[in-house]
């Protein structure tokens, strides 16, 4: 994989906890916007070749975005962010779970933390994702979750793929 | 219990310690005696077989001992899942960030449109 001077992901395995930070050539509302709106979201949250479908989204606090991502045979692989707290346009707090179609989170699995901050300047913004697992048994659950769905095996391609697609 | 598979958390405490991971690096070029391992760390046999217990516990490593000699290898297997799903979850990220990259580019070409 290409080396991308913008984009970091830390590992703290002793805190069970995944730092992503990455900059956008764009300025803080336009990215905030992308985060926080059903059609932009649509438009890039799943990695290729997969596609994002919402079916429901009301970015409050208290309010929930229910979405698929979607493989190319039609298998869908739905989530649910719940948002807990919001300060426009700087950050939010949200609840990451595997859901069903009906939206209904598997209370079987363990749930991450995003805390998701942006910070601006003029026309570049970096947005940092903070993801919190209570435990590592949590995210042991979710590792034979992916496995089970056949996530796991869509994903290692990736890789591969996304080198083509950057070549 | 069934040991098959180390669990996560035992994995993660396992590696957290710096001396942990540089067994785990050093038995990655192929299986190696206590004695050996104890060299570059100017350890007393002691405390790296503590270190040594606590990889063998989470399954990590795999110790067995021909007369005095106790030789340390890797499995590899259990390592494997933690890196493998960590590996896609950067994957994932940064997939989907080269898609808002796009995104934000025909953002800006609507915006100056207007």
């Amino acid at each position: 994989m290409k080396i991308d001077p913008r984009f970091e992901f830390v590992v703290d395995k002793a805190r069970n906890r995944i730092t992503v930070e990455r900059e956008f050539a764009a300025n803080q509302q336009l990215v905030w916007d992308c985060h926080t709106r059903r059609e932009y979201l649509d438009r890039w949250f799943a990695p290729k070749p997969l596609t994002t479908r919402t079916k429901h989204m009301e970015f409050k606090v208290g309010g929930y975005w229910h979405y698929a991502m979607v493989m190319p045979d039609g298998q869908a692989f739905w989530s649910r962010l719940d948002y807990q707290s919001i300060t426009p346009i700087d950050g939010y707090v949200a609840l990451d779970g595997f859901s069903d179609e009906t939206g209904a989170v598997n209370p079987e699995l363990p749930r991450s933390r995003w805390d998701v901050a942006f910070a601006g300047a003029q026309d570049r913004t970096t947005v940092t994702t903070v993801i919190q697992y209570d435990s590592a048994q949590g995210v042991q659950k979710v590792i034979d979750m992916g496995m089970q769905a056949g996530l796991t095996s869509t994903l290692e391609r990736l890789d591969e793929l996304l080198a083509t697609l950057q070549a | 219990m069934d040991n098959y598979g180390a669990s996560l958390d035992s994995i993660f405490h396992a590696l957290a310690d710096p001396t942990r991971r540089a067994i785990v690096q050093r038995l990655g070029q192929g299986p190696a005696t206590v004695t050996e391992l104890a060299q570059p760390f100017a350890m007393a046999l002691p405390s790296l077989m503590k270190h040594v217990g606590v990889l063998e516990e989470t399954g990590l490593i795999r110790s067995t001992k021909a007369g005095r000699v106790r030789t340390c290898v890797l499995r590899r297997e259990n390592l494997a899942a933690v890196e493998r799903w960590l590996g896609e979850q950067r994957a994932v990220w940064q997939a989907r960030y080269g898609n808002l990259d796009v995104l934000l580019e025909q953002l800006k070409g609507e915006d100056s449109e207007d």
